[in-house]
């Protein structure tokens, strides 16, 4: 029989109760210049993940909580089994790794100063080797489908998004939600021209206020630093050559993902974790690796991406399933598609048969299958910069 | 083999699914009737983009999805390419 939503999966259950579906062991840098030592620990001990950025010294603010919520949001994830974290200091190195700590999963920090790069590294990698071995001995249990906390999101979307691989998503999160899982999706501006779409599918009044303030103080930000009326920013070249015209067509496409029937229960600001299960609105930008990075920070442990044109975006820790109904696209870029629904074109296979290849897709991912994006070795981590630092 | 799809009745533009060429006596069909629907291309049409379905005045609007994507900047005649040479976005501008 075909999987469906009651399909058991395979995970890793964490301390705290949550499933994950890989099971990572992370070099996490607090700060950007911390990125080196993260990168020798990775080096010296095979089967650990060091995973770099560009952001973390003298942010304040919202900007710098955003920042703490993703770095701590990203160890905590249930993909991720232990946590190595490196700063450049102690002081928000242990803020940290006290936050990870909540989980109850194994993490240590290790800071530079004081010490220098090679007697950080030397400690580090000693921690990092038993953690690897230790998560090395950790088994995958039976668990309900619905404890996979899913986000979604598109790119290089084209208008073979719309009529297909969108809707195809928009049918498994209204089959997963129906059965009691946890879904998010967001991508704020692109919005844009369906935002009373997306107002209707709000569970209540409060839900919906919400959803505009958020969605107001978006598009109060691009209308203060545009230049223009961000033809080729939004939308993207790419989108434009796939037939998409406006950012009111391409939203009407995207928010296809949202299903027929799903309410969302609330609002999420940027890596903030859902508090019960049910679709959730999450305040992201519209870049991939930007948004997809804050979802798996809010604890996403499976990402569904429909591309049209060909987007390769993957993540360190949140498997990211590529599904595309450009025929073109699947003919060209096949070694980045998961699953393929360019059938619906021609009206071969119906968007229910679409949503049941993707929902077979996730069980196989969940079980171990790796995606297109973690084979060809994609891990994009990307902060999100509210504003300038001090 | 079909041509161009359309989401909904009130749509005025329909999507091809294949490379349509100019000259191309075109089958579509509406996703929310699965009615069929008949349209000659007078231009190439690549796969993803839009055909005209009715001839558009500067100042029209389009629909698709039964919602309005955006607004006419050049007269369009059925059959036509739509695109960013004859339609802008309503919003940001």
């Amino acid at each position: 029989m075909a999987a469906n939503v009651k399909t058991k999966v395979l995970g890793y259950k964490r301390e705290n109760g949550r499933i994950g579906v890989r099971n990572h062991v992370l070099i996490l840098p607090v700060d950007d210049i911390s990125n080196a030592v993260c990168e020798a620990v990775a080096n010296n001990i095979k089967g650990t993940m060091a995973i770099p950025h560009a952001y973390g010294r003298l942010q304040f603010g919202e900007d710098l909580e955003v920042h703490f919520r993703t770095i701590i949001g990203t160890g905590a994830n249930p993909n991720v089994a232990a946590v190595i974290v490196v700063g450049i200091e102690d002081g928000w190195t242990k803020k940290i790794v006290d936050g990870i700590a909540t989980t109850g999963k194994p993490v240590v920090g290790f800071s530079i100063e004081g010490k220098g790069d090679i007697k950080t590294i030397q400690a580090a990698s000693y921690k990092a080797k038993e953690f690897v071995q230790w998560a090395s001995e950790l088994q995958r249990v039976e668990c309900d489908f619905k404890d996979l906390y899913i986000s979604v999101k598109c790119g290089e979307s084209d208008t073979t998004t719309g009529l297909s691989s969108c809707p195809a998503v928009g049918n498994v999160l209204d089959k997963h939600c129906a059965n009691g899982g946890t879904a998010s999706f967001g991508e704020t501006s692109e919005l844009t021209g369906a935002e009373h779409i997306v107002a209707a599918k709000a569970a209540d009044e409060k839900v919906k206020e919400d959803f505009f303030a958020m969605f107001n103080d978006y598009t109060k930000l691009v209308f203060d630093q545009k230049t223009n009326d961000l033809s080729e920013s939004q939308p993207t070249k790419g989108n434009i050559a796939g037939g998409l015209t406006t950012i009111e067509e391409k939203a009407l496409g995207n928010v296809e993902k949202l299903g027929k029937k799903t309410k969302f229960v609330g609002c999420l600001p940027p890596a903030v974790a859902p508090t019960k299960a049910g679709m959730w609105f999450m305040d992201t930008s519209s870049a991939a690796a930007e948004a997809v990075t804050l979802w798996a920070a809010s604890g996403a442990v499976i990402h569904l991406f429909p591309t049209g044109q060909g987007n390769v975006i993957g993540n360190p820790i949140e498997p990211v399933i590529k599904v595309s109904g450009n025929p073109k696209t699947v003919a060209t870029m096949g070694e980045h598609i998961d699953v393929d629904v360019s059938k619906v074109l021609q009206g071969e296979m119906t968007i229910d048969e679409a949503g049941d290849a993707l929902i077979e897709m996730i069980v196989r991912t969940a079980n171990g299958r790796l995606t297109a994006a973690e084979a060809l070795g994609h891990r994009e981590f990307s902060m999100t910069k509210l504003y300038r630092s001090a | 083999m079909i041509h161009f799809l359309t989401h909904d009745t009130e749509d005025n533009v329909g999507v091809a699914v294949v490379d349509i060429e100019a000259g191309t006596e075109c089958t579509g069909r509406n996703l929310s009737d699965n009615k069929e629907l008949k349209a000659k291309a007078f231009e190439n049409i690549p796969l993803g983009h839009k055909i005209a379905l009715k001839d558009f005045k500067t100042g029209d609007t389009v629909t698709k999805y039964a919602n309005t994507i955006g607004k006419i900047v050049k007269d369009v005649k059925a059959g036509h390419h739509v695109h960013t040479q004859n339609l802008k976005t309503l919003r940001w501008a």
